[in-house]
């Protein structure tokens, strides 16, 4: 038997941002998750996956706000709310500097979601994740995530 | 004809595995079978009911000799992040299996929701292994 690696924490906390997302969550609420300090969190989190909890949990709502636009004839401003996200005017310009164009641009440029129905959204989610790139968010501390 | 009989999933802990499966999941064992000759090597099967045709393996990550430290640790260690491959089930109707399995402590990493093929969510093992549960909705062939 091998020992169960620390990550595993870690992934629990992920999991977290995964399954509540909708909620207004935070890194505090992830990192209580691993059962870790919120800066050795932080730290270990980034080491294992990357990126950042504050971006992960980020890209998770935006990712499946991005889901929405290309599958859904929501508005935007439903869409916003739907992952957890209260403002639409910095889910817009938040959207925009991630995937380099408008909610409504990056919703014209796909296809009928009939033609993508088959593919497990999990794994459409996957694939459609926003790289990693320079939030604005970043630099300010993490503490409103709901904002 | 050629069929799929059985897959295979690594676990850090069987008896926590097996725990997960059969008490939390519903699945029977198949096969639960040690070798003290080969270093307590535990062959381990378990399947949903009904299916005897189809079986999971639960597979302890082996080391040395056969796997070097530092691969069994690499297995491990994506494991437990969660990237060590989808086991994909389905279910008559998955908001039900949803509060049946969340009543027996099961965590789930999305509850579930509607999509073009059906009702899905997804859960970990007690390993980190991802799972995705869904209700297959029947699609008109494109």
């Amino acid at each position: 038997m091998v020992a169960v690696p620390p990550v595993r924490h870690l992934t629990k906390a992920k999991d977290l941002a995964d399954a509540r997302y909708v909620e207004p969550i935070t890194v505090d609420d992830m990192a209580r998750a691993a059962g870790l300090s919120r800066a050795h969190f932080s730290r270990e989190f980034r080491r294992a996956f990357g990126e950042s909890p504050h971006q992960y949990l980020l890209t998770r709502r935006l990712e499946r706000a991005a889901a929405m636009l290309r599958s859904t004839d929501r508005s935007v401003a439903d869409i916003c709310m739907l992952v957890g996200l209260e403002s639409v005017g910095s889910f817009t310009s938040s959207f925009t500097r991630t995937f380099g164009e408008s909610p409504t641009a990056y919703r014209r440029r796909y296809p009928d979601p009939m033609v993508y129905a088959r593919v497990p959204t999990c794994v459409l989610r996957a694939y459609s994740r926003p790289q990693r790139s320079t939030f604005g968010e970043d630099a300010a501390p993490t503490a409103d995530l709901a904002s | 004809m050629i069929k799929l009989s059985t897959a295979q999933l690594w676990v850090h802990d069987q008896d926590a595995a097996l725990d997960f499966w059969t008490r939390k999941i519903g699945f029977e064992v198949r096969e639960d079978v040690t070798v003290p000759e080969m270093g307590n090597f535990r062959w381990l099967t378990v399947g949903p009911v009904g299916q005897p045709d189809i079986a999971v393996v639960l597979m302890a990550i082996p080391g040395p000799p056969m796997i070097d430290a530092g691969t069994q640790g690499e297995i491990a260690n994506l494991m437990g992040k969660g990237f060590a491959g989808t086991l994909f089930l389905t279910t008559e109707d998955c908001q039900a299996s949803y509060e049946e399995l969340s009543s027996r402590g099961v965590e789930f990493t999305e509850k579930p929701e509607e999509r073009p093929y059906g009702i899905d969510c997804g859960f970990r093992d007690p390993s980190g292994n991802s799972v995705r549960l869904t209700q297959v909705r029947q699609m008109a062939t494109v």
